[in-house]
């Protein structure tokens, strides 16, 4: 009796284990969408490294311990233009407080940007991504598209939209290190 | 539940139907049968017998062969509808209310049922996945309900098998014969050249071949499950990568999907074939359609980020040159990169001159490269031209500002400011392609000279690490099925009962005819009685020899 009850218990056992690891497989098909990785809230931003018009080098490490406001535009984008000044408003307040805008130009021509940038009164660093290596690391597919670094490096939150002025501060504000 | 004793003394699991050693029948279908069905000989298959648990009960219903046949309909049916119209991918939209409005705009209401049902993006849909999921689910389960009972009861036969076991064969015969030791000596030796394994138990014997024939299902089965698998890392990020870029003439740029990578774009080539080098073999086409292409070529160098450099640095190092061609992929790390389109002459450079209008005197030309123009052009003699403003794709005038519709040289404006040595503070004009506007009336213009174009190539990146397991899985597919195909796993059982009469009964999984054929040749050489095949028995009848009184 004592052997029949074992053999009854391992059946249910194994039986159970075999049926679990295939619905986990079918879940894991089901939900596994994309084959890149697409980051999302919750990733390690993937660090890189831009040169801005000015040519000085910015490693997303070197603002560790601060929260970083990454916007990735392009001059032909209309809610892009229509939210740079409003960073602009806002971008030397925060500097202080320890949050970096870091805007990056998805590789158009630098004389482009650069009159972009001269037309429109900016003075935050404009990071050019000639190769489109970092637009591609990111998964940059609608623009604008904003990433919300915290101190810690985590991605807390993509914006796939242009934002007003009150949301940019907002934003700025979630990842203000404490 | 219990056993179920036999009178050899065997016990035998509950649901048994034929003794696992003797052979006798022991349920009431196996008793009452003339033939018994030695399917998975007899042996009690445990998804039919163990029904106490839900576990058991789900386990039972993907074991059943009929579930199985239906999830491959299923699956077969929903694939068939999955072609009647044009996939998402092959649909040029990008949100969800331009696919619905695509579908119904072209195929009607048939179309909107088509989107609203998830049929527009099958493949991806959870419920294919569940399917396919189900599919080899069941292929698993059924495979280890059958393959392990049929495995003992094939390893557990004994080779003296009961009279009640022998009598319900296909193939069956008695008879008293003379000689009997030395018949079944002769016996043995014949089946032995026949390359059966033969054993013998004091005045029986089990001849036996191809018992392997027996997994090839399973085998086959294994395969399947290989190729699923597969399938399914083709999901996980590293191993596919199925991607495509545009690249221009001069362009250097990110590889899509090959992270760490960067392509350089040295010129694409079109070339035709002339007349005079295929006249022979294309001739009559080419005087038919008019040009057939040669080659689609860009040539590229290929540059790697240096070891611990990060993404977008240009710490690069050369890794190669090269020409890809169609079918002559560049190959690096994994990755393929294809030729695979192309589009020929967008705008490159553009070259003006600076005229004085009154005398339409040139002051000297400069040339803008579009992909990278400069912030002064500097004509000598004092003249000079200065970008104020560059509009790659202009299309009209926007909130009071020139608009570029994207950033791709389609049509290409300018604000440019002329400084010469008679205006040094410069004159301001919009130039765009035939069209010129001044803020005031200017003494100098910016007059089009001439334009360069370059071509841009079209490429596929593509990285397959799951390929060779989907090869793997064909193999062994193609094994299981050449395995239980070409071989058949036959069984001869001669024995003496107790009374002195020889029983003689064969049985194969399949060809019958070269069973007996081999029956036939064993008789040829060796006396034993006449046997019958019960599901055909006019067709051996005559031809034996023997006592035949058994029979009518």
């Amino acid at each position: 009796m004592v052997r029949k009850k074992n053999k009854k218990t391992i059946r249910l056992i194994s039986r159970t284990a075999l049926l679990l690891i295939l619905a986990a497989i079918i879940v894991y098909a089901i939900t596994s969408k994309d084959k890149v990785k697409v980051l999302a809230e919750g990733d390690k931003a993937p660090d890189f490294e831009l040169v801005d018009l000015e040519g000085n080098a910015h490693r997303l490490s070197d603002y560790k311990g601060q929260g970083v406001f990454l916007n990735f535009w392009g001059t032909w984008c209309p809610p892009c233009k229509k939210e740079m000044p409003y960073m602009e408003d806002v971008y030397k307040d925060f500097e202080a407080k320890g949050v970096h805008i870091l805007t990056v130009n998805v590789g158009e021509p630098k004389v482009k940007v650069e009159l972009f940038r001269d037309d429109m009164n900016l003075t935050f660093p404009m990071l050019w991504d000639k190769n489109k290596t970092v637009m591609d690391l990111y998964n940059i597919k609608p623009l604008p598209t904003t990433f919300l670094i915290n101190p810690e490096g985590k991605i807390t939150k993509v914006i796939k939209q242009g934002m007003t002025e009150q949301q940019i501060v907002e934003y700025l504000e979630s990842i203000q290190p404490k | 539940m219990s056993k179920i004793s036999c009178q050899c003394g065997h016990e035998n699991p509950y649901g048994t139907e034929l003794c696992e050693q003797c052979g006798r029948p022991l349920s009431k279908k196996a008793k009452e049968s003339d033939i018994v069905d030695m399917r998975y000989e007899g042996a009690s298959r445990r998804s039919q017998t163990y029904k106490s648990s839900i576990i058991d009960k789900i386990w039972n219903f993907f074991s059943s062969v009929k579930i199985g046949v239906g999830i491959i309909v299923a699956v077969l049916l929903a694939s068939a509808i999955g072609t009647i119209f044009p996939q998402k991918f092959y649909v040029p939209a990008t949100t969800d209310a331009e696919y619905a409005e695509y579908y119904e705009r072209l195929y009607g209401v048939v179309g909107k049922f088509y989107f609203e049902l998830g049929f527009y993006d099958m493949y991806n849909s959870w419920w294919f996945k569940v399917l396919i999921g189900m599919l080899a689910t069941s292929i698993i389960i059924a495979s280890i309900d059958r393959v392990v009972p049929l495995y003992k009861s094939l390893k557990k036969q004994r080779t003296r098998r009961h009279p009640s076991f022998m009598k319900r064969q296909r193939i069956y015969g008695e008879g008293a014969i003379e000689n009997t030791a030395e018949s079944f000596a002769k016996a043995e030796e014949e089946l032995k050249k026949m390359r059966y394994n033969v054993k013998t138990e004091n005045g029986a014997i089990l001849a036996e071949k191809h018992r392997f024939s027996r997994w090839g299902p399973y085998v086959n089965h294994t395969g399947l499950i290989i190729f699923f698998v597969g399938v399914l890392l083709r999901g996980i990020p590293g191993f596919y990568v199925d991607e495509a870029m545009w690249i221009r003439e001069g362009e250097t740029r990110n590889i899509v999907g090959a992270p760490g990578y960067v392509l350089e774009n040295k010129g694409f080539t079109l070339e035709n074939y002339t007349k005079e080098e295929a006249e022979e073999v294309f001739g009559a086409a080419l005087d038919k359609v008019g040009s057939i292409v040669k080659t689609y070529k860009t040539d590229v160098t290929l540059y790697k980020e240096k070891e611990g450099s990060l993404p977008g640095s240009d710490n690069l190092e050369k890794v190669e040159d090269y020409a890809i061609v169609v079918n002559k992929p560049l190959k690096f790390n994994g990755y393929n990169v294809f030729q695979m389109d192309y589009k020929l002459d967008e705008l490159k450079t553009m070259t003006f001159h600076l005229v004085e209008k009154s005398s339409e005197a040139s002051l000297g030309e400069f040339t803008v490269d579009l992909s990278n123009p400069e912030k002064e052009y500097d004509l000598g003699n004092g003249a000079s031209v200065n970008m104020l403003g560059f509009y790659p794709d202009y299309d009209g005038i926007k909130d009071g500002e020139p608009y570029s519709k994207s950033p791709v040289p389609n049509n290409p404006a300018f604000i440019f400011q002329m400084n010469t040595p008679e205006k040094p503070t410069g004159e301001k004009s919009f130039v765009a392609i035939r069209q010129t506007l001044e803020v005031e009336q200017n003494d100098y213009a910016i007059k089009f000279a001439a334009a360069e174009t370059r071509n841009i190539s079209g490429l596929t990146i593509r990285k397959d690490k799951t390929l060779y397991i989907l090869l793997l899985g064909g193999l062994v597919f193609m094994i299981g099925v050449i395995q239980g195909m070409y071989w058949q796993h036959r069984r001869i059982w001669i024995q003496e009962d107790a009374d002195g009469h020889v029983l003689i009964a064969a049985h194969t999984n399949k060809n019958w005819f070269s069973l007996r054929k081999e029956l036939d040749k064993l008789r040829q050489s060796t006396a034993l009685p006449a046997y019958i095949d019960r599901q055909d028995p006019e067709l051996d009848k005559p031809e034996q020899e023997g006592d035949e009184e058994i029979w009518t």
